[in-house]
């Protein structure tokens, strides 16, 4: 082992190995960190970085490596041996009690008290404090339930930051979270960095290591593959590592060649769930067999509600929605997917799969009802079993058991990976997309693109509903940019710039109806 | 290396769904009864070992009755649980139970059949009856999303005092110096089993027949194919286009079915004095059995095959309370027992890791991580 003047790093994970049956989940992994550096910890899913951190979590025992904090050698059996030595984590999923204020969240499990009684406001002074020092946002008394994904985390910070944790691990914090408030972290993460801070950054974001982090640790299939000087690096360089292969930033892929519209859509409105105005309003487009029409915009500007419009999920208030020639305005969920729609929903856990079913289960979920599953009523288990396990080997999903493993135990790359297995293989002319790459690693997201590419290849259309601006510009042969319900401009991804759909997006310029129609 | 093939046998044994769950409930079980000997042992030390013997074995000696009083209890246990299985708390099943007995009892005293049907066509009106009264606070749910807790917990109150009212009133029914039925013609009685000393009848036979007959829909079909996905995660059967207002109403009818027939069975079965039957009493009592399917359904896993087992199971100490009053005891310490059985087998997870932990550490700390593994739902992968 090399030579390194102990007294550097804050913290030291030195030749970790933690074994899960039949997976090596880290292998012999170092991992070093110093005092007030941002850390990244870069790997594919399913490369290890999680289990690393639930290792320095005090989650998970490693069976082979020890843990050094300021150079001596600590045992963390549990979270709050963790806490004792200043380690504080910001989970994928928050842990959070929703029908507590921010503060009562903050202060929980540490609450200062006298004699059993709550002294909140010493609590409250403390949290405002912090709140300010760091620009974190938040109304120390609003109800968890309430508040926005963005300022949830900001809560969980809170918490890092209220135990004098001076050790921070945020597991994937930028996945949930719109452009803008991703801008706003990586500055907080900045602050607290200069502050003192040492921070691990788990992501699989490049862009986001570019900009913020100091050095990058880099996990493939469970081993550490090297450390980097971010600054002395490149994407480039970063995703070869990461990949084992190099990655194409940009979807290769000929010009579209539009046929028949498959999907016309005449001024559907939707209403709001959270207000009393309407969510969409008066929308309306094609979308043409071979091409990949994306709907771009910030999160929040009636996206979600269109697509519930659309997939059936929720009723159209007026308009029209035309599938194939067939008037589908009214249709039930299960028409729409017979006449044609395939549908990758936004909410993976939520809609997209059953989690507590097994593979082959959420494998036939659209097509369990027909002819060729099931009969009188019985479902074909062979039939079921062979579908599933063609699907898995087609479409390279990785799971423990394959087609018995349940859903829930696989990572999200993979759950991806069976949703949009499921919807491809299913008949369909039209895909409809909704953030389909959100939360993958690019490994992922090259894949997952490829597969949008090859639909509209393959003479089907497909709507893409996206936030990302890269994926918007790199996948659609046209853009539509939906804003505060309405869709403010039509832009060609070829012609257009970041700049301008940026401010399409923003709102802070819009075609009129005249000069859409004009092109 | 630890050798890998002992591993992966233990786990795959550990790892079924089916062991946990069993493992589980017997723990349950064990807490349950150990609690209730402190209990005797508080009141009474000096029979509190009799008693307790009593408890545990004093079943044995009465099987048949041990079988007549779990038919119902296995009907209203089913009941609960099929209806859980969709996400559904069916707590109605008391009035389900009753409204069943009801339907039974009237085509059992005012219809004129045949010998070989009559019987028959009285299980089917019982189950018609709970049916009706499943389809209520189902349609409510479906068409309103009225809670159907509230609905089905205000439906044993109407089940109850109509039933009562109904049969007060109804001379060829009721015996009123008596405050109860009359027995019901042979005709309309279930077939006895003909177990010397107990009730039992052809009612057990058909209650295990359609517990498998459940199993097969939840694990077979298309329908129980919908209705597990429902209960697991009802956004995800929305958008895979399951229709949930229809299987909503489907299911609280199948359930209000099984109570219906735990009514008709429990009601229709012979008594042991030759040319009696079973009576009930409008004494504006909410049905017990509906409740104890509550406990049934829980110690079952909600399992139709856990749930014969379960309903066996809470009978049987339920006849060794009734003995263990031979030595002094009130019936009643047998609820106590069961309460805190189905206390425990309310922690069943808990209870599962902790089972396994105690399994596997005996197999080194290898084991011990995959305990680990099952306990975090997020999973590594």
């Amino acid at each position: 082992m090399e030579e390194v003047k102990v007294e550097n790093y804050i913290i030291e994970m030195l030749n970790i190995t933690k074994e899960f049956p039949g997976i090596k989940a880290n292998d012999d992994i170092t991992l070093r960190l110093k005092k007030g550096e941002i850390h990244a910890l870069l790997g594919e899913n399913g490369a290890g970085k999680s289990t690393l951190m639930s290792v320095l979590f005090g989650l998970y025992q490693a069976e082979k490596g020890k843990i050094r904090k300021d150079g001596k050698e600590v045992k963390i059996n549990n979270p709050n041996d963790a806490n004792a030595l200043g380690i504080g984590m910001v989970h994928q999923h928050f842990k959070l009690v929703e029908i507590f204020t921010v503060l009562e969240n903050i202060i929980l499990g540490v609450e200062p008290n006298n004699m059993g009684f709550l002294k909140k406001e010493e609590a409250r002074k403390k949290v405002v404090d912090l709140s300010e020092k760091y620009g974190l946002r938040v109304n120390p008394d609003a109800l968890i339930e309430d508040i926005s994904v963005g300022m949830q985390q900001r809560v969980e910070i809170l918490k890092m930051l209220y135990r004098d944790n001076d050790i921070l691990i945020f597991d994937e914090p930028t996945a949930v979270l719109t452009p803008q408030e991703i801008k706003e972290l990586l500055q907080i993460m900045k602050d607290m960095a200069e502050e003192g801070k040492s921070i691990l950054f788990i992501t699989h974001k490049l862009n986001e290591i570019m900009e913020v982090a100091d050095r990058c640790t880099v996990l493939r299939k469970g081993k550490g593959i090297g450390t980097v000087n971010v600054g002395e690096s490149s994407k480039e360089e970063l995703s070869k590592m990461m990949v084992g292969r190099d990655i194409s930033f940009t979807v290769d892929k000929e010009i579209s060649k539009p046929e028949d519209v498959v999907l016309s859509i005449k001024n559907m409105t939707v209403p709001s769930k959270l207000h009393s105005n309407n969510a969409v309003k008066n929308v309306s487009f094609d979308v043409r067999a071979g091409e990949i029409v994306c709907l771009a915009g910030i999160d929040g500007n009636g996206q979600t509600e269109f697509v519930h419009g659309l997939t059936g999920l929720e009723k159209v208030s007026s308009g029209e929605i035309t599938l194939c020639g067939k008037d589908i305005t009214k249709a039930s969920i299960r028409q729409r997917s017979v006449v044609g729609m395939s549908h990758i929903p936004e909410d993976r856990h939520k809609y997209g799969l059953v989690l507590d079913y097994t593979l082959e289960q959420n494998m036939v979920l659209q097509r369990y009802w027909q002819p060729k599953f099931q009969n009188k009523g019985f479902i074909k288990f062979d039939e079921v079993r062979k579908y599933a396990t063609d699907l898995i080997d087609k479409f390279d999903v990785r799971s423990g058991r394959g087609p018995l493993t349940i859903a829930r135990s696989m990572s999200g790359g993979n759950q991806q990976k069976a949703i949009i297995a499921r919807e491809i293989d299913k008949e369909h002319e039209l895909l409809v997309a909704v953030q389909p790459t959100r939360g993958l690693d690019v490994g992922a997201i090259e894949y997952i693109h490829k597969q949008l590419v090859k639909r509209r290849d393959a003479g089907k259309a497909v709507l893409l509903i996206s936030l990302e601006l890269d994926e918007v510009m790199n996948v659609s042969d046209r853009i539509l940019v939906i804003y505060e319900g309405e869709i403010v401009g039509e832009l060609d991804p070829k012609v257009t710039d970041l700049q301008e759909l940026g401010l399409y997006m923003s709102g802070a310029k819009r075609d009129t109806e005249k000069e859409r129609e004009n092109g | 290396m630890v050798d890998k093939k002992d591993r992966f046998n233990l786990k795959s044994i550990t790892k079924s769904k089916g062991f946990s769950s069993f493992t589980a409930a017997l723990m349950a079980i064990f807490l349950g009864l150990v609690f209730g000997f402190i209990i005797m042992l508080i009141a009474d030390p000096g029979s509190a070992v009799a008693g307790f013997r009593y408890i545990v074995v004093g079943g044995l000696r009465r099987v048949g009755d041990v079988f007549y009083f779990a038919t119902p209890i296995l009907m209203t246990g089913l009941a609960v649980g099929f209806a859980f299985r969709m996400g559904l708390f069916n707590i109605g099943a008391s009035g389900q139970y009753t409204m069943g007995m009801f339907f039974a009892l009237y085509v059992g005293f005012m219809w004129d059949l045949p010998g070989s049907t009559h019987w028959i066509v009285a299980v089917i009106a019982g189950m018609v009856g709970g049916m009706i009264f499943g389809f209520i606070p189902g349609i409510f749910k479906a068409l309103l999303n009225v809670n159907e807790v509230i609905t089905s917990i205000m439906f044993n109150y109407i089940g109850m005092y109509f039933v009562d009212m109904m049969i007060q009133k109804n001379s060829a029914m009721y015996v009123s110096e008596m405050t109860r039925t009359k027995y019901l013609p042979e005709t309309a009685q279930l077939p006895s089993l003909g177990v010397a000393g107990s009730n039992v009848s052809v009612g057990i036979i058909l209650a295990i027949l359609i517990a498998i007959v459940l199993y097969i829909i939840l694990e077979k079909t298309t329908f129980g194919y919908e209705l597990k996905a429902t209960g697991f995660n009802k956004y995800a059967a929305e958008y895979a286009g399951m229709q949930g207002k229809r299987n909503i109403i489907l299911t609280m009818v199948i359930a209000g079915g099984m109570a219906g027939l735990g009514g008709a069975f429990a009601i229709m079965a012979p008594s042991q004095i030759a040319g009696s039957s079973m009576t009930y009493e409008p004494i504006n009592i909410i049905a017990a059995n509906g409740f104890t399917g509550i406990a049934v359904s829980l110690l079952g896993n909600s399992h139709p095959l856990g749930i014969i087992f379960s309903a066996t199971f809470i009978s049987h100490i339920q006849r060794g309370g009734t003995l263990a009053s031979l030595v002094g005891y009130k019936p009643e310490i047998i609820d106590i027992v069961i309460a805190v059985i189905i206390y425990f087998s309310a922690f069943a997870m808990i209870m599962n890791t902790s089972i396994k932990k105690f399994f596997i550490e005996k197999f080194g700390k290898k084991g011990k991580e995959e305990v680990k593994i099952e306990a975090n739902s997020e999973g590594v992968e």
